[in-house]
């Protein structure tokens, strides 16, 4: 009995937080115009979605969504990388430092980051648009980085290092086929969150896309919904997109209980 | 003594400091082709510094290493001629055991059909033939260390450098690798500079035995010479048990401890000059008849072994004595004793008592050990420069160290017979050496304390 309402609550809990994204899901295979009618079972919104039926303004805000994503998340990826290895050769006091300073911007609010760039790039006098949306999310991308790196970097016998040297290598031929091998699975996983990230934000775009007509999918949706009324064919994007963000996280999550595992067999 | 061809490796001054403490100091070395070396010592002392300093991993503060009579100490270690297997292998986890033998070699660029057969041979030379498609996580620590020890034999190097290789295997495992290292440095013929804490091992291992303490080299000579002939207390009880006790030179060839008076081999110390007496358990013959012996003692405790009994004996006139013989005593009977002449090793002292620079205070106040401490019918004026002198069984160290004028730290202890020989290390880096009946722990933090008319004050010039 007591195992039976332990079931019923963590179902309930389940469905609660993901009611939301169930409707949008539900939704999006009907073709009524208004959120929340039912007019019957149809693909007619993935076909129109796919085939040009939607607005020349949704599809580059797609596009720009993406290939910022991709951009962001592989500068960040290197910038994290490096840096990681830097905060793991510092010793003491120093390192504890660094390592609080890194930790800080994930803790702070976007809404606040997305002001401060903002401001940043106003008084620096750059205009904004593209390149200050792909730099905005690199700059909060990359403690993410260094965050999955880091365990990596610990994990590692720390002779290694040495050892390649020893046997002949170049500090720089011992980064590129000792280090980074050992590292990469905490690269990729660092990646794949910075990409889930980039896409995912709105607060820090909405300050650092300028008034320039550049709109990533978030604040597109959101100018879109402003205007009265969804533009039917976001739910089955939405869909996507839940979709793809979720097989990412199971992929992260997969690997990372890889790595555990194959670390609890040495 | 060692002509320079035949020296592959020379290291000279070489000292080294992390932040204020001396991790080596002034460290002369000259290591000969194709011997089998051990740098021997309790942690801390020094010897992987050492070690590393000549792989290249660290840089020396002064001095030189030379290899083959050319300055390597600035060479950036990929481009030293020599190494390293290292006391947790490294293996590199991502390649299987042949990548990781073959690093070396594809590094250097080496022909891959050159690669492969050497790499076969190394494997060979470390009894692991067909183990190379292995991923090196799924071997047993024995199996990795094969493979490291192949990874950096397989380069050629001139001189193999080995940190404490063993140190992480079972003691069954590392008897038997003991042998094949033994084994692999003379079918090599290359030079092995090999670290290590197991005085056992460096016994059984090497041609020269190096022992370290406190970034000092405290000895070099062979296996049989320092057992034998250790040049002072602490490679004496560093090196195999052994009963290290106070004693009197009378005059040549006659010497004086635990209250008996003794023929020994050692000439040229003078008259009456205090000095250490080694001898080892083994050479201590000891017979149920007490009538004809040297001396007489009753057995406190007897232990089996394995091919001898271990022995505390306590002598006529008090002195306790640790014996290994080949028959069984039993516990408080009365035994005799006596001591073959050429078993006696007599030792210079190091110092007979404890000596400080300081300098004088007003009031009768001297400072030393960066404290000040009080003493007696001191005529010397204030601002002055002094020798302070205490007995070491006149200091006094007191379990609660908020109640001594110094604090210390209890870092090596002697047992000498009758009493405890420690060395307290001070918050000030001093030393301060004690004789006591109290038993302390290595690492005890105890209070110091001087009485003052136990402190001797002369001026210094």
């Amino acid at each position: 009995m007591k195992k039976f309402f332990a079931q019923s609550y963590l179902w309930l809990l389940l469905s609660l937080l993901y009611a939301p994204i169930i409707i949008i899901g539900v939704f999006s295979f009907t073709e009524a115009k208004v959120l929340g009618n039912w007019t019957g079972f149809s693909t007619k919104l993935y076909t129109s979605l796919f085939s040009g039926g939607v607005s020349n303004g949704l599809l580059s805000a797609i596009e720009n969504t993406f290939t910022i994503a991709i951009i962001a998340a592989a500068v960040s990826t290197v910038l994290g990388s490096i840096a990681a290895i830097g905060i793991h050769n510092m010793r003491g006091r120093k390192r504890q430092v660094i390592t609080l300073l890194n930790n800080i911007p994930m803790l702070n609010p976007d809404i606040i980051t997305g002001i401060s760039l903002f401001l940043l790039f106003v008084s620096l006098g750059i205009s904004q648009g593209y390149t200050t949306v792909v730099l905005a999310h690199i700059a909060f991308c990359t403690p993410y980085v260094v965050l999955s790196v880091m365990p990596r970097l610990q994990q590692m016998n720390p002779n290694i290092y040495e050892a390649a040297l020893d046997l002949g290598a170049t500090p720089f031929q011992a980064l590129r086929k000792i280090i980074i091998p050992e590292i990469r699975p905490g690269m990729i996983s660092g990646f794949i969150l910075a990409f889930t990230l980039s896409i995912d934000d709105f607060a820090v775009t909405i300050f650092t896309k300028g008034n320039e007509g550049l709109e990533t999918l978030s604040t597109f949706i959101y100018a879109d919904a402003r205007k009265g009324g969804l533009t039917p064919e976001l739910r089955p994007l939405s869909t996507i997109i839940f979709v793809t963000v979720l097989l990412l996280l199971i992929i992260i999550n997969v690997r990372a209980r890889r790595a555990a595992r194959k670390q609890g067999n040495i | 003594m060692a002509n320079n061809s035949d020296t592959i490796i020379k290291i000279e001054h070489l000292s080294k400091a992390f932040g204020e403490k001396v991790v080596l100091d002034d460290i002369n070395l000259d290591i000969r082709r194709g011997e089998f070396i051990t740098l021997l010592g309790p942690s801390g002392c020094g010897k992987t510094t050492l070690l590393r300093m000549i792989a290249g991993f660290l840089q020396p503060d002064s001095g030189v290493i030379l290899m083959e009579g050319n300055d390597i100490s600035e060479v950036p270690p990929h481009r030293r001629p020599l190494n390293t297997v290292f006391q947790r292998y490294a293996l590199f986890p991502h390649l299987n055991v042949y990548d990781n033998i073959a690093f070396g070699l594809k590094l250097n660029k080496v022909p891959s059909a050159e690669i492969e057969s050497r790499v076969r041979k190394a494997l060979k030379m470390v009894s692991m033939t067909d183990y190379e498609d292995r991923d090196v996580n799924s071997l047993s620590g024995g199996q990795q260390q094969r493979v490291a020890i192949a990874r950096a034999i397989v380069n050629r190097p001139k001189v193999l450098l080995l940190d404490e290789p063993l140190a992480a295997l079972d003691l069954k495992m590392r008897k038997d690798m003991q042998m094949e290292l033994k084994q692999m440095h003379s079918e090599l013929g290359i030079t092995f500079i090999y670290v290590t804490h197991d005085q056992e091992e460096a016994l059984t291992l090497s041609d020269t035995v190096v022992v370290m303490s406190d970034g000092k080299i405290q000895q070099i000579g062979s296996p049989i010479d320092i057992y034998n002939e250790p040049v002072n207390s602490f490679v004496a009880d560093f090196i195999g048990e052994s009963n290290i006790l106070n004693g009197t030179m009378v005059h040549d060839r006659e010497v004086e401890f635990i209250g008996h008076s003794f023929e020994c081999v050692d000439e040229g110390f003078g008259t009456n000059i205090p000095v250490d007496v080694v001898v080892r358990p083994e050479d201590i013959y000891i017979i149920a008849n007490a009538e004809n012996a040297k001396f007489t003692g009753v057995v406190k405790s007897c232990i089996f072994k394995g091919v001898h009994y271990e022995m505390f004996v306590e002598t006529d006139k008090g002195y306790e004595l640790i014996i290994q013989d080949y028959n069984a005593f039993d516990v408080d009977s009365t035994v005799g004793m006596f001591i073959k002449p050429n078993d006696i090793h007599v030792m210079q002292k190091e110092r007979t008592c404890n000596t400080f620079e300081g300098k004088m205070l007003a009031d009768n106040k001297v400072e030393i050990l960066g404290a000040e401490f009080e003493c007696e019918n001191c005529t010397l004026n204030e601002g002055e420069n002094i020798y302070a002198t205490i007995n070491f069984d006149r200091v006094e160290l007191l379990d609660n160290k908020e109640d001594g004028i110094v604090m210390g730290e209890v870092v090596f202890i002697l047992y000498k017979g009758n009493h405890y020989h420690l060395t307290v290390l001070t918050d000030d880096g001093e030393k301060i050496y004690v004789d006591t009946n109290d038993i302390w722990d290595k690492g005890d933090i105890v209070g110091i304390s001087i009485a003052p008319s136990d402190l001797h004050i002369t001026k210094r010039v």
